[in-house]
């Protein structure tokens, strides 16, 4: 499995009502279930409706009753709850804890100010990506990070090679992997008035991409005004034991109007954001240059380097990259995965990575790499589906405005 | 829309036969179609026949927002695919229950694909065809078999 592509995800759903050879299909199922891990809201998502399926390893609600493109608009309308517990939550504490980080991310994580954090990338020795990854800065000694569930296995094993390495030559990191804890994700306009009830702190002080450790809901949670919808919104890391109940009360203090939402929706809502899946829109052979995530390069990482890959992806800095993300617009039925994009003479110049039908623009949004020089917005393209070419454009993400609280 | 949905399946299941799945919304097997293990309904009418998907089928794949519609006067063979259904998160292709030639295609569909999900019975048809060969029609289940086919299936998930 790819990291987890949902659009993938969403075919073996519906591969399965074609099958002919059903006895095999459900043969297939039947082993892969009882090996799924499950988060500590199971129970609770069975007991609201959700339709539980295989993701990156985990059992996990893609919908609930509502469907995927009531759940997107009431998203952005009201606001969305998230289970995201099976992504990976770390902290790396130490003196050089910044340092060590600093060898295998591109962002300037010594230029963060404490309680401040940012999406960053784990690089390879060719420049590409590992991983994407929300760290932040906690203090000088403590960073906490977030990676993707479907590359737990790869980047734990990543890192802590690393740390070895660097520990040997006198470094001073080690790291806890915040496996007793959930994560869930918060996000839309009522976000923010609805956990203000379950918390004392004043969240109007707390801005995007900033981070801070308090109580809601009676437990210690670690708060982050993030999110991966484009909405306003928080990822709340709550001590297991504790996460029904948060859910719960999210849930009650919204009066309804927040709703449970599956990982259907959670991609719907990240497209529309252009924001990258990693396994679809970035991979081990993708830079963060060719990927549009030159900003996430700190300037003084630029000038210095210091991380895998930094070679390769300096000079692209130099040179610009041969590929990039874009956005693009189609008619006819949505762009996915692979499907290949020409110009209008028919020659190939790219491939979608990612695409759907958007719930709130009504039309199809999709992304993908086409060739630097072809990448141009308003650019008229023919995007190839079950052979066919449809017409469309390329077009600047993201698709939906954003609506991070920043301060004014 | 949940609830019009609801209240559509229940006027149509009260004059016909209604199964009941595992899920607390029914899926409506309509008496009179015959239907093919891929989740096609057909309705026989002298040597036309009129296809589209079931309410089994549209549930499962969700708001349909695409109908790729097949050319007139192509031919389709049984268990063939001739056009493809999208939502939001996957296609699926639609075969063919029986053979034939396609003299009529749904062209509401390409304004209103949702239909596909409201009516998938009435309004959401996609194509009518001249059938080639009236015996195939024996080798499709008739509503009891299907029903208990979509209790199997769910049964397994």
């Amino acid at each position: 499995m790819r990291g987890g592509s949902l659009w993938q995800l969403g075919q073996s759903m519906t591969r399965r009502l074609a099958q002919s050879d059903k006895k095999a299909v459900s043969r297939r199922c039947f082993a892969s279930d009882a090996d799924l891990k499950k988060t500590a809201l199971y129970d609770f998502h069975v007991a609201h409706g959700g339709k539980m399926v295989p993701f990156a390893g985990w059992s996990m609600p893609i919908q609930y009753k509502d469907s995927i493109m009531d759940s997107t608009v009431n998203c952005r309308v009201n606001g969305s709850l998230f289970d995201v517990a099976h992504m990976c939550g770390l902290s790396l504490k130490g003196k050089d804890c910044v340092p060590f980080l600093e060898t295998l991310v591109v962002a300037d994580v010594a230029g963060l100010a404490p309680g401040t954090g940012s999406l960053t990338v784990f690089t390879n020795e060719k420049g590409g990506a590992i991983d994407d990854s929300v760290i932040t800065k906690v203090t000088d000694e403590h960073i906490y990070l977030v990676v993707n569930a479907g590359c737990r296995d790869k980047d734990l094993a990543h890192i802590e090679e690393h740390m070895k390495a660097f520990k040997s030559k006198g470094g001073d990191v080690s790291w806890h992997i915040h496996d007793e804890r959930s994560l869930l994700a918060l996000q839309g306009p009522l976000a923010a008035p609805v956990l203000q009830h379950l918390t004392k702190e004043d969240l109007s002080k707390l801005y995007f991409g900033q981070f801070q450790i308090l109580d809601i809901n009676g437990s210690t949670c670690f708060l982050t005004r993030t999110g991966y919808t484009g909405e306003d919104g928080f990822e709340i890391s709550v001590p297991s034991e504790h996460a029904v109940d948060l859910a719960k009360a999210i849930l009650e203090k919204s009066e309804g109007k927040v709703r449970l939402t599956g990982l259907g929706a959670r991609d719907s809502l990240r497209l529309e954001a252009g924001l990258c899946l990693y396994g679809n829109d970035m991979e081990q052979h993708i830079s963060p240059v060719e990927a549009g995530l030159t900003w996430a390069i700190g300037k003084r990482r630029r000038a210095e380097g210091g991380f895998l890959g930094a070679d390769v992806i300096l000079k692209q800095l130099q040179d610009g990259p041969t590929i990039r993300r874009v956005g693009f617009f189609s008619s006819g039925p949505p762009a996915r995965s692979h499907s290949e994009v020409h110009d209008e003479s028919g020659n190939k110049i790219g491939e979608i990575t990612s695409g759907g039908f958007s719930p709130n623009l009504k039309k199809n949004i999709a992304m993908g790499y086409v060739k630097s020089g072809q990448h141009k917005n308003g650019t008229k393209v023919k995007i190839l589906v079950r052979g066919k070419p449809y017409e469309g454009n390329i077009t600047k993400m993201p698709f939906v405005a954003t609506k991070y609280y920043k301060p004014s | 829309m949940a609830a019009a949905r609801f209240l559509w399946a229940s006027r149509v299941a009260s004059r016909l036969r209604i199964s009941v799945a595992q899920r607390g919304f029914a899926s409506v097997v309509l008496k009179d179609l015959k239907y093919a293990d891929s989740h096609e309904w057909v309705k026989i009418d002298g040597n036309k026949a009129t296809f589209g998907i079931t309410d089994h089928a549209q549930d499962h794949l969700g708001d349909v927002v695409y109908v790729e519609l097949p050319d007139l006067g192509r031919s389709v063979s049984q268990g063939e695919s001739f056009g493809a259904v999208e939502s939001v998160k996957a296609t699926s292709d639609i075969n063919s229950p029986v053979s034939g030639k396609v003299v009529e295609v749904n062209e509401v569909l390409t304004e209103s694909p949702g239909l596909v999900n409201t009516s998938p019975y009435e309004e959401g048809w996609i194509i009518k065809v001249e059938l080639s060969d009236a015996g195939e029609v024996e080798k499709l289940m008739d509503s009891d078999k299907y029903s208990k086919f979509c209790e199997e299936e769910d049964a397994k998930h």
